[in-house]
């Protein structure tokens, strides 16, 4: 089975083509998206068992020799990426069932979630930079769809406006291929690796770096290319949004971490250093918006940004530790966001407003609901032992060994913010005056909070287990820091 | 050759930021096609103008253009073809439903607070 | 207001017929020659736009009663199912295959899975096109 790696990208894909057959047949298209999506996860389990046991699996389409053809890589960075998006999938789709209505699940909903996840997965597996963008434009043609789906008024005007950012940033990133393509010759990312050390030229290859960090920090959302994220992402309902805010941003992320540890890597005094300032500032205009907005779902955007800013300043250290913190931080981020956004989804529901200061006392009607938020938002901000502390511990760590005080103290920092800014959220809807709430029955809201519940439970499974998952982590941390192992999967024996 | 090709690109570029720079979104359309073709016609540059010879290497043939820009080029047709569509059908409906395609009528959020 | 064009008309029910040859021609040109799949589809469904402008919509829909979307689920299957072949055979995806043959009045040629690919591509091309006409021009 060498076509393993390519399972959790074809199964999504495939089965996204059999339901555009049928999109009235409401039972066959949920029942078919759950199966798809349960048997993606199941191949990609196989896969990170396979990747654990074997090394990297890596595999050139077309049976081309490897510099030339298109090759797919799945290291563990790369399977834990694909195996976290495919299980946030499988909640958002569950919670889709009873809250996203008939119109928009007749209108190519479930087909669009499984071509989004078709480009995630891609973009997380594929080891050529033009194949990379060639399933961002995959996972953004679905997106397109998917934040336009309803044709709200909200929605047309938010994604005509998140069309044209990329747009904008798809041609950029076909202009920098095309400058790193007459630089180097080659597309294949072990091959530019490479070829980058052997050429030799650190000025016109720092050029090309910074043009690939506009690139993916448009994806991404750092500083100062966030400005289109928030009113974007709270246009769309609650599902879409968990499943962009869980995923897409961290695409842009896992991008830029490939792309810096592998093969921008000659001027690190210049291009690691930006990375790292730019990682400062995006986390303090997350935290300025997380705390001046008193609507849920801004708080939680905002707190995407301030993720996205933590990852990358781990990345930019660039010493084993804070990769690891990295990979750690990252994954625990898509699941931890994915609850928080369904979580909140429950609350929109109840209450019936994003306002929070419309909000009040619902911990006297729905404890359960409560405490499970609280117990997220303190996941969030890396309480010990819920899942963000290891990562941001080792981030801080990591910081320390390169000699960064100033930086980690500042993560360590802004940790406070996030969890004042969660906080808020518990304080103003939890607490207080009761209001007066919408009457959920309550088999539409145990099916609301059950999917949110049980990813909560995933996530805190991964705070405390953390341990059992270092030896996954490291394997992940060390084909970023050495990418010679990556190198060698690829191209052969070189 | 390339130089031209350069000042080509730059024209065409310097177009698309002008057009997306207006305020009316077909314009914007526009824009964002011609930025495309610039990309594209930059990618066919940058992978050197092979001249007339075809992209094929044959036994005992030692003179061939690089085939790989084109295939390049064509995904990037394919891909930009696509979301021009979309967004060009995005457009329309968005002018049936807001009876505006002024960019300055659809800044912010009404439920701003 | 009611126009008269009938000379429209008359020249697309000649022209109709040449343009969807000429694309059958161009796809089957792209094995060896500049074409193919997408050149086709492209061309195929400019021939349907001309029968929509000399016509309307309804009159086409009874005259071509597709739906465009299931055209590009199949064209899509099509398509993934080439390539998926090779999963079967334990080679890497995308792997494609060809034999010669000869055949009654065409003589020797090459029958290559890359076609079939390419027969996916065809229909997604003619089926995004006509979808997004078709949404545009639907209601007046």
């Amino acid at each position: 089975m060498i076509n393993l790696l390519l399972f959790p990208i074809l199964l999504p894909f495939f089965f996204a083509m059999i339901l555009l057959l049928f999109p009235k047949k409401l039972f066959l298209q949920r029942t078919i998206s759950i199966v798809a999506l349960a048997l993606t996860a199941v191949f990609t389990i196989i896969l990170m068992l396979k990747v654990k046991s074997d090394g990297i699996q890596a595999i050139t389409l077309g049976s081309w020799p490897a510099p030339f053809g298109i090759s797919m890589v799945s290291d563990m960075l790369s399977v834990l990426l694909v195996l976290s998006s495919t299980i946030i999938a499988i909640f958002v789709v569950w919670y889709s069932f009873s809250s996203i209505g008939k119109e928009r699940e007749s209108f190519f909903y479930y087909p669009g979630i499984l071509f989004m996840l078709t480009g995630v997965n891609g973009a997380f597996t594929t080891g050529d930079i033009f194949n990379m963008f060639v399933f961002f434009e995959v996972l953004l043609m679905s997106s397109y769809l998917l934040i336009v789906l309803g044709g709200e008024k909200v929605q047309l005007r938010e994604s005509i406006k998140y069309i044209l950012v990329n747009v904008i940033s798809s041609a950029l990133f076909v202009i920098t291929v095309a400058y790193l393509y007459s630089v180097v010759g080659t597309l294949n990312m072990a091959d530019i690796s490479v070829k980058i050390a052997q050429i030799d030229q650190p000025g016109i290859i720092t050029v090309i770096a910074v043009l690939f960090l506009v690139v993916f920090g448009l994806k991404g959302a750092i500083f100062p290319l966030f400005f289109w994220l928030p009113s974007s992402y709270a246009a769309p309902p609650i599902p879409v949004l968990a499943l962009f805010g869980a995923l897409l941003t961290k695409v842009g992320v896992y991008a830029i971490m490939r792309t810096y540890t592998l093969f921008f890597t000659l001027d690190q005094g210049f291009t690691h250093e930006l990375l790292m300032v730019l990682s400062i500032l995006t986390i303090v205009a997350g935290c300025i918006g997380a705390l001046a907005y008193f609507d849920v779902k801004k708080i939680i955007i905002y707190n995407i940004i301030i993720a996205v800013g933590v990852i990358l300043f781990g990345a930019s250290q660039m010493t084993e530790t804070a990769l690891m913190g990295s990979v750690f931080y990252l994954i625990h981020d898509i699941l931890i966001k994915g609850a928080l956004f369904l979580l909140i989804g429950v609350i929109i529901a109840i209450t019936g407003t994003s306002n929070l200061r419309k909000m009040g006392g619902l911990i006297k009607t729905y404890p359960m609901l409560g405490w499970t938020y609280l117990i997220a938002a303190f996941g969030l901000a890396g309480i010990p032992p819920l899942s963000g502390f290891v990562g941001k511990l080792l981030i801080v760590q990591g910081g320390f060994e390169a000699g960064n005080l100033w930086g980690s103290i500042f993560i360590l920092a802004s940790s406070l913010v996030v969890l004042l800014s969660v906080m808020r959220i518990f304080i103003y809807a939890f607490w207080g005056e009761p209001v007066q709430v919408i009457k959920l029955d309550s088999i539409q809201y145990r099916n609301l909070f059950t999917p949110a519940a049980i990813l909560v439970g995933f996530s805190v499974i991964y705070g405390v287990g953390s341990e059992w998952l270092v030896p996954y982590m490291s394997d992940a941390a060390e084909v970023l820091y050495n990418p010679s192992t990556y190198i060698k999967a690829v191209l052969g024996g070189a | 050759m390339e130089i031209v090709m350069c000042f080509v690109i730059g024209f065409l570029f310097m177009a698309a930021v002008y057009l997306m720079l207006s305020k009316s979104l077909l314009r914007i359309i526009i824009g964002t096609g011609l930025l495309s073709h610039g990309a594209h016609l930059l990618i066919l540059t940058m992978g050197g103008l092979g001249g007339s010879s075809p992209p094929v290497v044959a036994p005992g043939v030692t003179d061939y253009a690089d085939p790989l820009p084109q295939a390049l080029i064509l995904t990037a047709i394919v891909i930009s073809f696509g979301v021009t569509a979309f967004f060009l059908v995005l457009a329309y409906r968005s002018y049936q439903e807001l009876e505006t395609d002024n960019m300055n009528l659809m800044r912010g959020t009404e439920d701003h607070d | 207001m009611k126009t008269n064009d009938v000379i429209l008309q008359t020249t697309t029910k000649v022209i109709f017929f040449i343009i969807i040859l000429f694309s059958i021609h161009i796809f089957f040109a792209g094995h060896y020659a500049p074409g193919g799949g997408f050149v086709g589809g492209l061309l195929t469904s400019s021939g349907i736009v001309l029968l929509l402008l000399a016509f309307d919509l309804k009159t086409v829909s009874t005259m071509l009663p597709i739906n465009y979307t299931v055209m590009v689920a199949i064209g899509l299957l099509i398509a993934l199912g080439t390539a998926a072949g090779s999963i079967f055979f334990n080679v890497p995806f995308f792997t494609h295959a060809f034999e010669y043959f000869t055949l009654p009045l065409l003589g020797k040629q090459s029958l290559h899975t890359a076609a079939l690919f390419d027969a996916g591509v065809y229909l997604v091309v003619v089926g995004v096109t006509m979808t997004i006409i078709q949404s545009i021009g639907e209601d007046e």
